[in-house]
C-alpha cells in the first residue's frame, strides 16, 4: 500500500472522527458551563403540540394496515427494476420487453388493488 | 458477462402448461374484480375451466421433452405426470370448493379461486423445476397462497389457528431450504441441476472438503421438504392445520402440496445428487437418512392415528403415514440401478394417493355440517341405512387407503414395495408392511361404524349438490381404474426417466 | 482481503441467531423478524459463495435478490395474518394460540 492509498483513507479517518466531535463537543459544553435548575416543567418529557389524551395503544385504522401491506409488495418489486436499469446498456431491445412484461403484471396486481377499494381513505 | 437468452432458448411452448394456468391465473384476478357480484358464480368456472386446459395441455404433449426458460424449466413424462397429478387434484377441490363456500355462506370470496390456482401453478413450477432458484420461487408460491386458504373461513379462530401456524413453520421450513441451496451453490458453482450433477460427481471423485458443504446443503433441503410433505419429525403442524383449514383446502393440500413436494425433492436429489455416493457405500448418501426418516413416519403416522377421534385428524395422520411410503420409494431411488424405479413409484404412489384422499374428504365435506362440526368418527355410526351409496364409496376410498388389491391404493403399495426391496431396503419394506396391517385397523374403525352401530348420521347436505357429486364420481373411478386395471399406470410411468447417465451429460444433454 | 470463511462463519451465526429465535421467542411478530435474520444470513452466503467463486456468472447476486423479495412477500401475508389474530384475541403470543392441541 503506498502513500497515496493511505491518504485516502486518512481522510476517510479525519472525516470519522469530525463528524463524532461535532455532536459531543456542543453537548459536552452543555453540561461543563449550563447552570442547572431544574423544576417540574423543565424535566418534563419534550413533546410537540398538546398533551395526549388516553393510552397511547389505540386501534389504527385498518386502512393504515392495507396501505402498508401493499406499499411493502410494491416497493419490493423495484429490487428487480435496479439490476435491469443498472445493466440496460448491453440487454436492448429484448430486456425492454421482458421488463414491460414485468410492470404490466405489477400494474394489474394494482387494478386489483384498486378495484377492491383497498386505496380509499374513508 | 451477461448473456441474454434468446427468444429460441426462451422456448415457451414446452411450458405451456404451467404458463397458461398463470397466465389464466393472473387473468382470472382482473376478470373477478370486474365481474359484478351477480356474476360471481362464474369465475369457479373460469378456474376450473383454467385448470382443465392446463391438464389437457399436459396429456397432450405427455412424452415431449425440452428445456424451457435457459434451462430453468425442463418438460418430460415426469413433469407431465407430475401436472397431470396436481391438476386433477386442483379440479376436484373447486368441485369441493363450490359446494363447501356455498354451504358456509362464503359464496361472494371468490379469491378462493384465484389464490387455489396461484398455489396450483406454484407446484407445476416444483415438478418442472430444472435450477434450484426454481424450486424456491416456485415453492413460495406453492406456500403463501395456502398459508391464506387456510385462514380463509375467517373469523373462525380454528382457521386462522391453522393459518398462522402453518405459516410459522412454513416460513421457518423455507430458510431451511434457501440455507440447503446456499450450501449446494457454494459447493458446486452453480444451481443448474445438470450443473449441480456434474459438480458433484467431480467434488466425490477429488474428495475435496465442498463434499462437507453439500452433505450439508442436502441435510437442510431434505429437513425443509420434509416439513412440506409431514415427515415426521418434521410432522408437527399437520394434524392442527388440517383440522382447522376449511375441508376442500386441507383436501388439496394433503394431495396438491404432497405431489408438488416430493417432485422438487426427486428432482433435487434423483437429477441434481444422485452421485452423491460416499466411499464404499452402494447408495447415494441421502438414502439412508429417507430410510429412516420414511420409517419413522410410517410408524408414528398410523399408530398415532389409530387413537384419533376426529375425522380430519385421523385424515391428517394417516396422510403423515402415506408420506411415510413415498418416502421409501424416494430411500430406494438413491441406489443408482433402482433410480428411475424408485421415482416412478413414487408417482404412481402420489396419482393413486390422489383419487383415494379427495374421495374420502369429498364425503367428510358431505357429512360436515354448515357451522363446522360432523366430524366426528362418531358421526359415521349407521350412515350405511341412511346413505347407502355415501358409505359404499366411503368404505371403497378405506379401502384403497388401506391398500386392499382391486383398489387404486393397493397398485401404489405394490410399485413402492418393489422399489424398496430391489434397492435392498427389506427391513424398511417390511416396516411399511407391518405398519400397514396397523392402518387397516383405523380405516377398518369407519367401516364398522357405518355398517355395524346404530345412530343417526346426521349429514350436513340432505342432497348431495351436483358438484360435490361429480368430485366423488371422478374419485371414485379413478381409484377403480387404477385399482383394477394396473397396467395403465406403468403405461404412464415407463416414459419417466429422470434419473441422468455419463452419455447424456457428455452429449450436452 | 476478507477470506471466505468469514463471511459463511457470519452467515452460520446470523443464521443459528434467527433459528434461536424462531424456537425461544413466544411473540408472533418476534418469530416472524428471527425467520428474516435467517434469509438475510442465506443472503450473505449466497453473495459471499458469489463473489469468491463464481464471479462472472450472476447467478448468486440474482437468487439474493429473488430471496429478499420472497421474503417480503411472506411477511405481508403474515403481518396480515397476525394483524386478523390480534384484532380478534388482544394477543400475538404463539401459546395463547391454543384451540388445536398438538
Amino acid at each position: 500500500m503506498d502513500l497515496m492509498d493511505l491518504n485516502e483513507w486518512a481522510f476517510i479517518g479525519v472525516f470519522l472522527v469530525i463528524a463524532a466531535l461535532l455532536p459531543i463537543v456542543p453537548i459536552a459544553m452543555g453540561r461543563l458551563l449550563g447552570p442547572r435548575k431544574p423544576n417540574p416543567v423543565k424535566t418534563d418529557t419534550y413533546e410537540c403540540g398538546i398533551e395526549t389524551v388516553g393510552d397511547t395503544w389505540i386501534q389504527f385504522k385498518i386502512q393504515y394496515y392495507i396501505f402498508a401491506l401493499v406499499f411493502l409488495a410494491f416497493d419490493v418489486e423495484a429490487v428487480f427494476l435496479f439490476p435491469w436499469a443498472v445493466a440496460y446498456g448491453g440487454l436492448g431491445f429484448f430486456a425492454f420487453v421482458e421488463i414491460l412484461i414485468f410492470l404490466a403484471l405489477l400494474s394489474l396486481a394494482l387494478i386489483y388493488v384498486w378495484r377492491k377499494g383497498a386505496l380509499k381513505w374513508t | 458477462m451477461i448473456q441474454m437468452p434468446t427468444l429460441e432458448s426462451l422456448n415457451f411452448g414446452v411450458a405451456f402448461p404451467a404458463l397458461s394456468l398463470v397466465i389464466g391465473a393472473v387473468l382470472l384476478l382482473v376478470v373477478d374484480v370486474f365481474l359484478p357480484e351477480r356474476r360471481k358464480g362464474l369465475v369457479p368456472w373460469l378456474a376450473l375451466l383454467g385448470v382443465l386446459v392446463s391438464l389437457a395441455v399436459s396429456m397432450i404433449n405427455y412424452n415431449e421433452v425440452g428445456e424451457a426458460f435457459s434451462g430453468m424449466f425442463i418438460a418430460d413424462p415426469f413433469t407431465s405426470l407430475v401436472n397431470i397429478i396436481v391438476l386433477i387434484s386442483a379440479a376436484l377441490s373447486i368441485l369441493l370448493a363450490m359446494d363447501y363456500l356455498r354451504r358456509t355462506e362464503m359464496e361472494h370470496r371468490s379469491d378462493y379461486y384465484l389464490l387455489l390456482l396461484f398455489t396450483t401453478s406454484g407446484m407445476l413450477f416444483m415438478g418442472a423445476a430444472n435450477d434450484l432458484i426454481v424450486v424456491f420461487v416456485a415453492l413460495e408460491l406453492l406456500s403463501i397462497p395456502l398459508y391464506v386458504l387456510s385462514g380463509f373461513r375467517r373469523p373462525n379462530l380454528k382457521s386462522e389457528e391453522a393459518a398462522l401456524k402453518y405459516f410459522l413453520l412454513g416460513a421457518f421450513a423455507s430458510g431451511f431450504l434457501v440455507f440447503g441451496i446456499a450450501m449446494i451453490y457454494g459447493a458446486t458453482g452453480t444451481t443448474n441441476l445438470p450443473g449441480v450433477w456434474a459438480g458433484t460427481a467431480a467434488i466425490v471423485e477429488s474428495a475435496s472438503p465442498s463434499l462437507y458443504l453439500l452433505l450439508l446443503g442436502v441435510g437442510l433441503i431434505v429437513v425443509s421438504l420434509g416439513f412440506k410433505v409431514a415427515a415426521v419429525p418434521f410432522h408437527m403442524w399437520t394434524p392442527d392445520v388440517y383440522e382447522g383449514a376449511p375441508t376442500p383446502v386441507t383436501a388439496f393440500m394433503s394431495v396438491g402440496t404432497k405431489a408438488g413436494s416430493f417432485a422438487a425433492l426427486l428432482r433435487i436429489l434423483v437429477v441434481g445428487l444422485p452421485t452423491l455416493i460416499l466411499t464404499g457405500a452402494t447408495s447415494a448418501a441421502w438414502a439412508n437418512t429417507l430410510a429412516i426418516l420414511a420409517a419413522l413416519t410410517m410408524i408414528l403416522g398410523n399408530f398415532v392415528a389409530l387413537r384419533q377421534m376426529n375425522i380430519k385428524r385421523m385424515l391428517a395422520y394417516s396422510s403423515i403415514a402415506h408420506a411415510g411410503y413415498i418416502l421409501m420409494a424416494v430411500a430406494a431411488a438413491g441406489d443408482p440401478a433402482v433410480g428411475n424405479q424408485g421415482v416412478q413409484a413414487a408417482l404412481i404412489y402420489l396419482l393413486t394417493y390422489a383419487f383415494t384422499n379427495l374421495g374420502a374428504f369429498a364425503i367428510v365435506i358431505a357429512l360436515e355440517r354448515n357451522d363446522g362440526t360432523g366430524g366426528q368418527l362418531d358421526d359415521f355410526r349407521g350412515l350405511a341405512s341412511q346413505r347407502p351409496v355415501l358409505a359404499l364409496l366411503m368404505t371403497f376410498f378405506m379401502l384403497s387407503l388401506t391398500g386392499i388389491p382391486l383398489t387404486a391404493g393397493f397398485i401404489g403399495k405394490w410399485y413402492v414395495f418393489l422399489s424398496a426391496i430391489n434397492a435392498g431396503l427389506v427391513l424398511l419394506a417390511v416396516i411399511g408392511a407391518v405398519t400397514s396391517v396397523v392402518a387397516a385397523f383405523y380405516y377398518i374403525r369407519i367401516i364398522v361404524r357405518m355398517y355395524l352401530q346404530e345412530g343417526d348420521a346426521n349429514i350436513g347436505t340432505s342432497r348431495l349438490s351436483y358438484t360435490l357429486g361429480a368430485a366423488i364420481l371422478v374419485a371414485g373411478l379413478g381409484t377403480l381404474i387404477f385399482g383394477v386395471l394396473p397396467f395403465l399406470v406403468a403405461d404412464l410411468t415407463q416414459g419417466v426417466q429422470i434419473v441422468r447417465t455419463i452419455a447424456q451429460i457428455a452429449g450436452g444433454g | 482481503m476478507v477470506p471466505l470463511w468469514m463471511f459463511l462463519t457470519v452467515g452460520a451465526i446470523l443464521f443459528a441467531i434467527g433459528l434461536f429465535g424462531v424456537l425461544a421467542r413466544r411473540n408472533a411478530v418476534a418469530i416472524l423478524m428471527s425467520v428474516e435474520l435467517m434469509l438475510n444470513a442465506v443472503n450473505i452466503n449466497l453473495v459471499a459463495f458469489w463473489r469468491f467463486q463464481t464471479v462472472d456468472t450472476m447467478m448468486g447476486q440474482a437468487f439474493a435478490a429473488f430471496v429478499f423479495v420472497v421474503a417480503a412477500a411472506e411477511t405481508a401475508v403474515g403481518l396480515a395474518l397476525i394483524v386478523a389474530i390480534y384484532r380478534r384475541r388482544q394477543s400475538v403470543a404463539v401459546e395463547d394460540v391454543n384451540l388445536l392441541k398438538w
